[in-house]
């Protein structure tokens, strides 16, 4: 059934729109964006005083199947996904098994295909098994539908395996998206190394062991010429060397997740794992610096890293517990706090972070109105006030440091390829 | 409500001054023939030691006894934690025996905090990785308030591996709280810049002399070696840098005590002379150890 959004304020930064205006969907895609639009037999969403942009993408998010159905499933972080307002997510490889071949992929696609109420694009392995020496079968998941290759959750740590790497990812036209992390000088380590991880005895993750680990890869970007683009970047260091590539020309980007520019290491509760993640919460300077690489165009996607973990492994000693937070289901909230409400960037440039931003790292054709593009859309609202409940998250895991948070603006209603796979209780 | 006792940094003045005080009334108890009492007659506490130690868990074993409580000790070895259960499964089945307390040690920094959001029963945290150690932080001031009338002004040195030490962060909030100059000192790799933010009234060097150089009190720590994750620093040249001769007692106060947590390492971070030391007070330390748990126990459970 072909669907008209009447009446929202629709902003699709890939054609600089703005206004009040009707979107128009009809077999699935978007059929044209105009005042006063009708069809026979359409169904009409009402949305007025809300935003109406292309479907946001997530580019980073971790769906644990296959291997780790009790954390998620591709089906229930999809569902996670559509009550987020995402419409496509790129998920990354370390599954069980990880990644690493077109038979990996294929399944994911499939089970996608079967099971998925949003578009899935799996991200394949750099290296066999994401173990940092031998090259995965890159070329043959890319046929099988990769749109990526990343170890995410480990770096390469063998600066001659992320040069050969990028050789292939660029003759693949491919990007290559690293988790930047050296891991000696953060081994062990549970928390951002400061202030905090000296007071409460835990092991830190020192700034420079991403910075390191940026540094070299930049280095062998100019040596390689390879899309290469740095994932959750969280430190003030990392950012200034992303800027300067950026300024002599290279093809480096960057995203960076809203815990990253809503949260600080002086936000967390002391040994709570909700608050436990890599990259580590850093410190004030360094969420500034995110912000400031955000508002500047530096940082060019907001990903979520959303990575769930059931409650029994999250309630452990803190150094056992395992990194990572979901955050699907609250990325446009904080964004819309932390980032539109507080000025620092408008509502253009926001959209602009979950459409067009991603979009031109993964080249999905998507984040878009154009007439004719697969019919994704969100939709979402500014300043309604809601309470984040993560017992009633779509997700299959709980580990949310933002329980109980009231959000000032979140999504409402999502659309995927022309059908509403989530809608806001009224 | 949980009312334990998980660090000093949360605890005030006030509280501190009266565990303090009420462990000054348990001292001549110590050497009375008849050591009972039998103000926790009926209390049944329960300590837990998932790290070895021997002072810490006897010292606590006793101080419940000579307050009339039942007390029963289980190591990690022998026990549930050697069959894979969790931390919080464990804990919630020993609440489940309803003791009146749990005393914890633990080698993950927060065990204590992480479980005290979950269960009913008071914790009383006996050391946390590399966190604190409450208890041995007031018997230090104890031991230091028999021989000096107040802990403001004190130049306290505390020498060793700071990094891992959960007695040297315990001293600091405790010792900062009463208004004393703290000095920290250790090799480099051991002394993390951001200790200075610890509290107030903390200085950091690396320099052995400057630490000790006027000090009313020398803390040595025991060099940890279970606690090294890698190799900070040539232990074999730690004695000749920071390991505490006496030579280096002409340079603090002429009063001034020697202090150390145990178990002492004879020539590692003390010579053998220093221990035998007449103003080494390591033994009251131990004793004191007693007295500052029956006050601790009593506040916590009575």
């Amino acid at each position: 059934m072909p669907i008209v959004i009447k009446n929202g304020r629709v902003i699709d930064p890939s054609s600089q729109t703005d206004r009040v205006a009707d979107v128009l969907i009809v077999d699935g895609r978007i059929a044209g964006v105009a005042p006063n639009l009708s069809s026979p037999r359409a169904e009409i969403f009402d949305a007025t005083g809300m935003i109406v942009a292309p479907g946001f993408i997530d580019m980073h998010v971790h769906l644990r199947e296959p291997g780790f159905e009790h954390a998620e499933t591709i089906e229930s972080g999809s569902r996670a996904a559509a009550a987020g307002g995402f419409t496509s997510v790129c998920c990354m490889p370390n599954t069980k098994p990880v990644n690493d071949s077109a038979t990996v992929t294929s399944y994911i696609v499939e089970r996608a295909r079967s099971k998925s109420v949003v578009n899935v694009f799996p991200i394949g392995a750099i290296t066999k098994g994401s173990g940092g020496e031998e090259l995965a079968a890159i070329g043959a998941m890319k046929a099988a539908g990769a749109v990526a290759i990343s170890d995410d959750g480990l770096p390469v740590m063998n600066a001659r395996v992320m040069r050969r790497a990028m050789e292939f990812a660029r003759s693949y036209d491919l990007p290559i998206i690293q988790h930047c992390e050296d891991l000696n000088l953060s081994a062990g380590g549970d928390m951002h190394e400061g202030v905090k991880s000296v007071r409460w005895g835990l092991r830190g993750i020192p700034a420079a062991s991403e910075d390191v680990m940026v540094a070299r890869d930049l280095v062998l970007t100019q040596l390689t010429g390879a899309r290469y683009h740095v994932a959750h970047i969280s430190t003030r260091n990392a950012i200034g060397m992303v800027e300067y590539s950026r300024r002599h020309g290279l093809p480096v980007t960057c995203e960076t997740t809203p815990h990253h520019f809503a949260l600080t290491d002086e936000d967390m509760e002391p040994y709570n794992s909700n608050y436990k993640m890599r990259p580590p919460l850093r410190s004030c300077s360094h969420k500034d610096a995110v912000v400031d690489g955000l508002v500047d165009g530096t940082i060019s996607a907001i990903a979520t890293d959303h990575a769930p973990h059931p409650g029994s492994e999250k309630m452990q000693e803190f150094e056992r517990c395992p990194f990572g937070i979901i955050g699907l289901e609250t990325a446009i909230s904080l964004a819309l706090e932390e980032l539109v409400h507080t000025s620092k960037i408008t509502l253009n440039k926001m959209v602009e972070l979950f459409t067009t931003g991603p979009d031109s790292v993964m080249r999905l054709g998507r984040g878009t109105l154009a007439p004719g593009a697969p019919g994704d859309v969100t939709i979402f609202h500014e300043e309604h006030s809601w309470t984040y409940d993560v017992n009633q998250s779509q997700s299959r895991s709980r580990n949310s440091p933002f329980h109980g948070r009231t959000f000032r603006g979140g999504q409402v209603a999502t659309i995927v390829n022309g059908e509403f796979v989530w809608r806001k209780d009224k | 409500m949980n009312a334990g006792l998980l660090g000093i940094e949360e605890l005030d003045r006030p509280a501190i001054e009266e565990i303090l005080a009420r462990a000054k009334d348990f001292q001549p108890i110590q050497s009375q023939s008849l050591k009972k009492l039998d103000t926790l007659r009926g209390k049944m506490i329960v300590n837990l030691f998932y790290e070895a130690s021997t002072r810490t868990r006897t010292s606590f074993e006793i101080a419940a006894k000579r307050l009339g409580a039942d007390a029963i000790s289980i190591t990690a070895s022998g026990s549930s934690v050697s069959k894979g259960e969790s931390l919080v499964d464990t804990l919630n089945t020993l609440a489940a025996m309803r003791p009146d307390a749990i005393v914890m040690r633990h080698a993950a920094s927060g065990a204590p905090h992480f479980l005290a959001r979950h269960l009913p029963t008071p914790i009383i945290n006996a050391g946390d990785g590399t966190h604190e150690h409450p208890t041995q932080a007031l018997l230090d001031a104890r031991t230091i308030l028999d021989h000096r009338t107040a802990l403001e002004g004190l130049r306290v040195a505390i020498i060793g591996d700071i990094a891992h030490s959960r007695v040297a962060r315990s001293n600091v909030h405790l010792l900062s709280k009463f208004g004393a100059e703290i000095v920290l000192c250790g090799p480099a790799s051991l002394l993390p810049q951001e200790l200075a933010q610890l509290a107030p009234g903390v200085l950091l060097t690396t320099d052995i002399r400057e630490a000790i150089r006027q000090a009313d009190v020398i803390m040595m720590l025991r060099v940890q070696l279970e606690r090294q994750h890698e190799a900070s620093f040539p232990a074999s040249e730690y004695f000749r840098f920071y390991g505490l001769r006496l030579e280096h007692l002409d340079l603090a106060k002429p009063d001034a005590i020697v202090m150390h947590p145990g178990p002492i390492n004879r020539g590692r971070e003390l010579s053998s002379e220093v221990a035998d030391f007449q103003r080494s007070v390591i033994l009251n330390q131990v004793e004191n150890g007693i007295a500052v748990r029956m006050a601790v126990l009593e506040k916590v459970i009575g």
